[in-house]
């Protein structure tokens, strides 16, 4: 069995690539075959079609979800007996350990000072890129509205999207690149100091400026999926509405910002607040760029380093703080949504 | 698209634009074309947006050419004085997929995590669509409320206790966890996009077949199914995009170098071998490819899902 757990060859990985898809075939092919055969009884259809789902998300997302609600409550700590002695494992000679209910996980992270650091950080991830992105986005959807070239002008914008946040931290590794001064320098940035007669600067180590060096390489790559939503937004602002405002005497910047924005105003809402859950989330480019040291981290980096990398006594405090951004989402999605109930109810 | 006619440049990246359907109304975007024209002639617009361009396109090319410069060159001199002193090599691809960088192996596991973890997602998010929005049933709309609430759940949240079931089934550390978890996390996304599209077919093309006695199963797969072919396509893009692009999932669920794909790959060559440009970026554009060349080819599905909500962190 090891070839099909652990496959080394490319034959071997494509045969299990091959078994796991026509297993899915054959297994959801039974189910249908099952349901499709005359008078089967309409709640088995229903079950046929949502079954495999709805066992899917209750087995995959909601119960990991509420086991790491309540794993962030619980702390590892040395198993106590009736006696008042720690237990002793009789067969490894070691004293065992168990879960008991907690709020350290909590009081660790709000309380360390560099847990604290990193919840910064994270604000200034979560305020930062929205915003920016969201404001670069705009003007330059509006600025090559309709101009000749618009095609390439915003598929140059956009391709930051299609590449992984991890080609995209390689990308700005390199222009952050730094060398000593009597050398030459090979990375853009610093070249570009150097030209102006300044010393080269360590992007990406000197602390506290670092981490919005980082928070640079996210909003390239959002910028492009607020131009792409804002565009099409743009493009929708009714015409008779321009043609009045424009009879009124709106031009140029008054026409955007008296007529454009309002009208676009929802989405974006909608930019700002997906942009902003997807940098809470955020996680590869600071572990790419920095590993999250040189106080750089971030709530989603952090986590990752809690949970895996710290064996288990990391465990509850990586649960924390996927709760943690867990909680910073909801209000976030909430405002979300009862804007698109308010702009639905305005139509 | 193509009905806009030859005066008036559409916006050919977003499928949003209504079709033109009234003469009348052509003029009038015209009319309102030339005062873009006299708008957009500012000087100091075109710079601006030129100068945004170039800085959102400088990164990627400067990477790109180094890609292809000899180690001495880049190591020694930056890249823009390559147009002064070129020299061209390919050996940087060379070793980054199959010497030193061994990527080709990375590659491999990028593709057999991929494949799987779109297909499956896909099937199971079109059958749970076709129920929600074409079979009656009782608690519906319950459920489909609660499917579309679980987007908001973040993967982090579920990665440990889902780690735990990996291990007690026997299964962690290989393909399996990762095309499981994948295919669980693009579901919720996907139902909501895909019934959303599945809810526009008309109810009396379903209805008609539904009188010919055609079963849930039959007008699933002979009515809807190749109706729903641009919408299977813009999900198929997201989901390509973002397990093709996945470092998360992969560096948690299949730590071993032998299964690592080639995201976890660059990351790791990026911390231990971060000055040998020459390798990262050859291996940083291997990794590349792939998603910018779908992603090129099926630009207009993609923006098409964009703007219809389909939007994953």
């Amino acid at each position: 069995m090891d070839w099909f757990l652990n496959p080394t060859s490319v034959a071997d990985k494509l045969i299990v690539m091959v078994i796991a898809i026509a297993l899915f075939v054959a297994i959801m092919g039974l189910i249908l075959w099952l349901i499709d055969r005359p008078n089967v009884p309409s709640w088995l259809v229903v079950v046929g079609f949502l079954g495999p789902v709805t066992i899917a998300l209750i087995v995959g997302l909601l119960y990991p979800a509420l086991g790491t609600v309540w794993r962030s409550f619980q702390v590892s700590q040395t198993a106590i007996g009736p006696d008042g002695r720690p237990v002793v494992n009789p067969n490894t000679g070691q004293k065992t350990s168990e879960l008991a209910f907690s709020l350290t996980n909590y009081q660790t992270v709000f309380t360390d000072p560099n847990f604290q650091k990193v919840l910064i950080n994270t604000v200034w991830w979560v305020v930062l890129v929205p915003v920016l992105a969201t404001f670069f986005g705009l003007i330059y959807a509006v600025l090559v509205d309709r101009t000749r070239g618009e095609k390439l002008a915003k598929a140059l914008v956009f391709l930051p999207m299609a590449i992984s946040m991890v080609g995209a931290s390689i990308i700005w590794k390199f222009m952050y690149e730094y060398r000593q001064a009597d050398v030459p320098q090979i990375g853009l940035l610093n070249q570009i100091l150097v030209w102006l007669g300044l010393n080269p600067y360590q992007f990406i180590i000197t602390e506290p400026w670092n981490t919005f060096f980082l928070i640079a390489v996210m909003i390239w790559i959002q910028a492009g999926f607020a131009m792409t939503v804002l565009s099409a937004a743009i493009k929708s602002v009714p015409d008779d509405i321009v043609e009045a405002a424009q009879i009124d005497g709106a031009t140029g910047f008054k026409l955007f910002r008296k007529v454009t924005v309002p009208t676009i105003r929802p989405a974006v809402v909608v930019v700002l607040t997906t942009i902003a859950m997807g940098s809470l989330k955020a996680f590869d480019i600071v572990r790419t760029m920095t590993g999250g040291n040189f106080g750089t981290s971030i709530v989603a980096n952090e986590f990752y380093t809690q949970s895996f990398r710290q064996g288990e006594g990391g465990k509850g405090i990586g649960a924390a703080l996927a709760v943690i951004l867990f909680v910073i989402i909801i209000p976030v999605i909430l405002y979300n949504v009862r804007q698109m109930r308010l702009s639905e109810e305005m139509r | 698209m193509s009905m806009s006619g030859s005066a008036v440049e559409l916006p050919v990246t977003t499928d949003a634009t209504p079709e033109e359907k009234v003469s009348s109304r052509q003029l009038k975007r015209q009319l309102r074309l030339q005062d873009a024209k006299t708008k957009l002639s500012s000087p100091w617009a075109s710079g601006i947006a030129i100068l945004l361009a170039i800085l959102w396109t400088i990164p990627t090319f400067g990477l790109f050419v180094t890609s292809f410069r000899p180690p001495v060159d880049i190591s020694t001199s930056g890249w823009w004085t390559f147009f002064t002193n070129p020299g061209i090599t390919f050996e940087n691809y060379q070793n980054a997929w199959s010497g030193n960088g061994g990527l080709s192996a990375f590659f491999l596991n990028s593709f057999v995590i991929t494949l799987p973890a779109v297909l499956i997602p896909i099937s199971l998010a079109l059958l749970a669509a076709y129920a929600f929005a074409w079979i009656d049933f009782k608690g519906r709309s319950v459920l489909f409320v609660a499917v579309f609430a679980l987007q908001i759940v973040p993967i982090q949240v579920t990665l440990i206790p889902l780690q735990t079931i990996f291990v007690s089934l026997g299964l962690q550390n290989s393909f399996w966890p990762v095309w499981i978890s994948h295919t669980i996390f693009g579901l919720p996304l996907a139902i909501f996009l895909l019934h959303n599209f599945m809810k526009e077919v008309p109810a009396s093309i379903v209805e008609a077949a539904r009188v010919d006695g055609a079963g849930h199963v039959k007008i699933f797969f002979v009515v809807l199914l190749p109706l729903l072919v641009p919408a299977i396509a813009a999900f198929a893009i997201f989901q390509f995009l973002w397990v093709w692009n996945d470092l998360l999932v992969a560096i948690v669920f299949a730590p071993s170098p032998n299964l690592k794909p080639i995201t976890a790959a660059i990351a790791e060559l990026s911390g231990t071998r971060g000055n040998q440009w020459e390798l990262l970026s050859a291996g940083a554009f291997i990794a590349i490819v792939v998603p910018l060349a779908v992603f090129l080819g099926l630009q207009r599905y993609f923006v098409r899902g964009l703007l219809a909500g389909g939007v994953k962190g």
